[in-house]
């Protein structure tokens, strides 16, 4: 414990040091989530901020310090966060390299894969696409049909993907492919990663109802993969898809802009928004409809607390992620259309002259991705189904 | 204080499970109700509850409890809604200890503590007066006569209140209907002249009473806490059974869940078990979610009272409102997805949605919790 207090202190001097000013003021627009890669147009306070905490490995604390990582115990972990929280840090680098394939390639990488693309994530050198999902396979992924053949010293890969968030802004891909079409659906399909400036690979956006385009639709056309390039046995895929998408429904279920920590948020806004009447919100109905939507928010973020002290302890609820997922993304969906309702005629301007107006409009179109990206929220039901109650034929 | 059990609490727990189950099972709640026993409970199970340091869970150790704490009589109190086990826990080794703990003289806790502990007395609230829960409605009054005071008033809703031996009574005295200055906390004999009950069976087959409070006199020694200070000490110890009925029910929606879930692999309709039907799949892993919801929200309203944390009022809101909405659930689901069987009196499932509303009812339901947080939050 003296140890971690340590370390809270020499943590606090560091930050206090090294965090510029613009990175602790709240993010506001998109531009100022901070996503690394080779194309990544980044302020300088961005740049520095991320090469500093990269550099310490502190963008990936609990990563091994040998692939880039900080090294970081859960406690020293939490301490880290907690000073970044104090002094409203910003996050230096999201990614899809973070949450999603680094804990894949832990895993499942090879030692070469681990010193070759770690070390790169946690300093933001190089941005990841996830090429999962198919026109013909959503939920049922397994049904992919991108195929790759074996050529000997390489696979040619064919096929197409879609709903590729960011494959344009993307520098690699970690891809599901048919490596086998002869076996049963799960059994045939390997994982690859691939530069995305690979002759071959192309990709076209698509928008959003919420106006952007921060998707694609991604072709392979005859694209060549170095057989390094594949993580675990052919043929295994599967496993590694199923396992990096449960860090994916944690990350997307117990985010902060999902479910996680936000108790009292939509009441602060109601507050300022609709203002009090003898010490209560001007707004009766709307109050009611708050607290019980803050009730559950709450009573959410507790569970993912608790989830996080049991799983310390070494015990666990069973498809966890799934139930995070779940009802998390269900929470966030809610949360956005209380902001809509909070802000009534306001919520609905699309463009205006004043800075940030349309944005809450978009946010909340946006959310409604939240149960539909990374499995929805019927086939996280199924899991639990399943799993957890192993109720038959699901 | 992290939100998982010790390795004593963890101990507690088993232990409760086992005994509620063999000692005071589903079955005894029925042949209690069956057989209108006038007592409602069995006090030979009491007898044990106290042996086995339950019914002293709260009462500190220098007076002969076993100051096990909060979060472990919550597991108590889960393990009692999970068995539907009849016994004045909540209103004697919850409400009575608390009352003591949080506002008795230190004679005062000398006298009780140490019979609460043994099993030999039993304490009833009586505090609310109108069928809608609201504690600062109290209108019985409390004149100064003699060295002490005379209450008049009536009280319903006095939970275990047919067989109590003390009263814990909320009177006026100073101050509006509604005000949460002015009331005053009294000790009050259950055999003192002026006080008379009548004993109410309730749907759950739990009893309260309806006491009656005329020209009552009671003594300067019998204040508890301070005249006209009351509200806070009532606080606490309503706060106290919010947090353990948000266990009981917790218990209450956990077994009925999983009767149902053992029921949905066992039933055969359309050649195939009813579990397989997606419609009632996606309802089974969202009331699964829910349920651990109302673990948390419970577990962390147990530890907020054991902590003395500032904060122990909202928590203890929070796990009433959300426990006793996923109680709803859990029990309206249970009798739905069982069909016909459901709704039959032989089945057990039916007392669950009993004892879910009866409980939820108590001390405030989600709209009174849900308007008690929104205040606490500032709107
Ligand atoms: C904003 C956004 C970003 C995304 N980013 C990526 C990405 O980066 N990479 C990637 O690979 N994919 C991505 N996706 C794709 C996403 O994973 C899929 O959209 C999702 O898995 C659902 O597949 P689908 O769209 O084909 O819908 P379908 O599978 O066709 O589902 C249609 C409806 O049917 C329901 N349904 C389907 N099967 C069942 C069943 N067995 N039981 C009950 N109901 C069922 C679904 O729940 C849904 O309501 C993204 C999607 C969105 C919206």
């Amino acid at each position: 414990m003296a140890d971690l207090e340590t370390f809270r202190a020499e943590t606090r001097a560091w930050l206090e040091a090294n965090c510029p000013a613009e990175m602790r003021t709240p993010i506001t627009r998109d531009a100022d989530v901070c996503w690394g890669g080779r194309k990544a147009k980044l302020s300088e306070a961005q740049r520095l901020w991320m090469d500093r905490m990269g550099g310490r490995g502190w963008t990936v604390p609990e990563w091994p310090a040998e692939y880039g990582g900080g090294g970081l115990s859960k406690d020293e972990a939490k301490v880290l966060d907690s000073e970044m929280r104090r002094i409203k840090a910003r996050s230096p680098l999201s990614s899809f390299g973070i949450w999603m394939l680094g804990p894949a390639l832990l895993k499942y990488g090879n030692e070469a894969q681990k010193k070759e693309h770690l070390p790169k994530i946690a300093r933001g050198e190089i941005r990841w696409c996830q090429g999962y999902s198919e026109p013909g396979a959503g939920s049922d992924l397994a049904s992919l049909r991108t195929s790759a053949e074996d050529k000997g010293d390489h696979y040619l890969v064919n096929g197409q993907k879609v709903w590729t968030s960011y494959a344009d802004k993307a520098d690699w891909i970690f891809c599901l492919v048919r490596t086998d079409p002869s076996v049963a659906k799960h059994l045939g399909i390997s994982f690859l990663l691939f530069d995305m400036a690979s002759p071959g690979v192309s990709t076209s956006p698509i928008k959003l109802i919420s106006g952007a385009s921060p998707f694609c639709q991604t072709f392979f056309d005859n694209v060549q993969v170095p057989k390094e390039n594949l993580m675990g046995q052919a043929g295994k895929g599967w496993d590694i898809a199923k396992y990096l998408l449960t860090h994916e429904r944690e990350m997307i279920g117990g985010s902060d802009s999902t479910g996680g920590g936000m108790q009292g948020g939509v009441s602060q806004v109601a507050r300022r928004q609709i203002g009090l009447d003898a010490a209560i919100l001007a707004d009766t109905g709307l109050r009611t409809d708050i607290v019980r939507h803050e009730i559950n928010a709450w009573a959410f973020a507790l569970t993912m607390e608790r989830v996080k002290d049991e799983a310390k302890a070494g015990q666990g609820v069973g498809a966890l992620s799934s139930m995070l997922k779940y009802y998390g993304t269900e929470l966030n969906k809610d949360r956005m259309q209380l902001l809509m309702s909070i802000n009534g005629s306001d919520g609905l301007t699309w463009e205006g002259p004043g800075e940030g107006e349309g944005d809450l409009a978009r946010h909340w179109l946006r959310s409604r991705a939240n149960s539909i990206e990374g499995g929805t929220s019927e086939i996280n039901l199924n899991i639990i189904a399943k799993r957890v109650l192993e109720l038959p034929g699901a | 204080m992290a939100l998982v059990l010790t390795d004593d609490q963890k101990m507690i727990r088993e232990s409760a499970d086992g005994f509620f189950k063999t000692e005071a099972p589903v079955s005894q709640h029925r042949h209690l109700r069956d057989t209108a026993d006038a007592t409602g409970f069995d006090r030979a199970t009491w007898a044990k509850m106290a042996e086995m340091g339950f019914a002293g869970v709260l009462v500190p150790e220098e007076y002969g409890g076993a100051g096990f704490g909060h979060v472990a009589a919550g597991l108590i109190m889960e393990a009692i809604g999970r068995n539907l086990s009849a016994a004045p826990m909540l209103s004697t080794a919850v409400l009575g200890t608390t009352a003591l703990v949080a506002g008795g003289s230190s004679e005062q806790q000398a006298k009780y503590l140490p019979l609460i502990a043994e099993g030999k007395r039993l304490f009833a609230l009586a505090a609310d007066e109108a069928a809608r829960h609201n504690p600062a409605h109290v209108t019985t009054t409390a004149t100064p006569s003699g060295n002490g005071f005379r209450l008049n008033g009536v009280k319903g809703f006095v939970l275990d209140g047919h067989v109590a031996d003390t009263l814990i009574v909320a009177a006026r005295t100073s101050g509006e209907d509604k005000d949460k200055d002015g009331i005053t906390l009294f000790l009050v004999d259950a055999k003192a002249a002026g006080v008379s009950n009548e004993r109410r069976s309730m749907v759950d087959s739990r009893n309260a009473a309806r006491v009656t409070l005329a020209d009552v006199q009671v003594d300067g020694a019998d204040v508890l806490g301070a005249v006209g200070g009351g509200f806070a000490i009532l606080e606490k110890i309503l706060d106290a059974g919010r947090a353990c009925l948000a266990a009981e029910m917790l218990g209450v929606s956990s077994e009925s869940f999983v009767k149902t879930i053992d029921y949905l692999k066992q039933r055969d309709q359309f050649g195939q078990k009813i579990g397989t039907f997606q419609a009632l799949q996606h309802r089974a892993a969202h009331l699964f979610c829910e349920v651990e919801l109302a673990r948390s929200a419970t577990l962390r309203a147990l530890v907020a009272l054991d902590e003395k944390d500032d904060r122990a009022s909202l928590f203890a809101s929070l796990a009433k409102a959300k426990s006793g909405e996923v109680a709803k659930l859990a029990t309206n689901e249970g009798v739905q997805m069982h069909g016909g069987i459901g709704m039959t009196d032989d089945f057990d499932i039916g007392f669950y949605m009993k004892r879910a509303r009866a409980a939820q009812e108590t001390f405030g339901d989600i709209a009174f919790h849900g308007d008690r947080l929104a205040r606490l939050m500032g709107y």
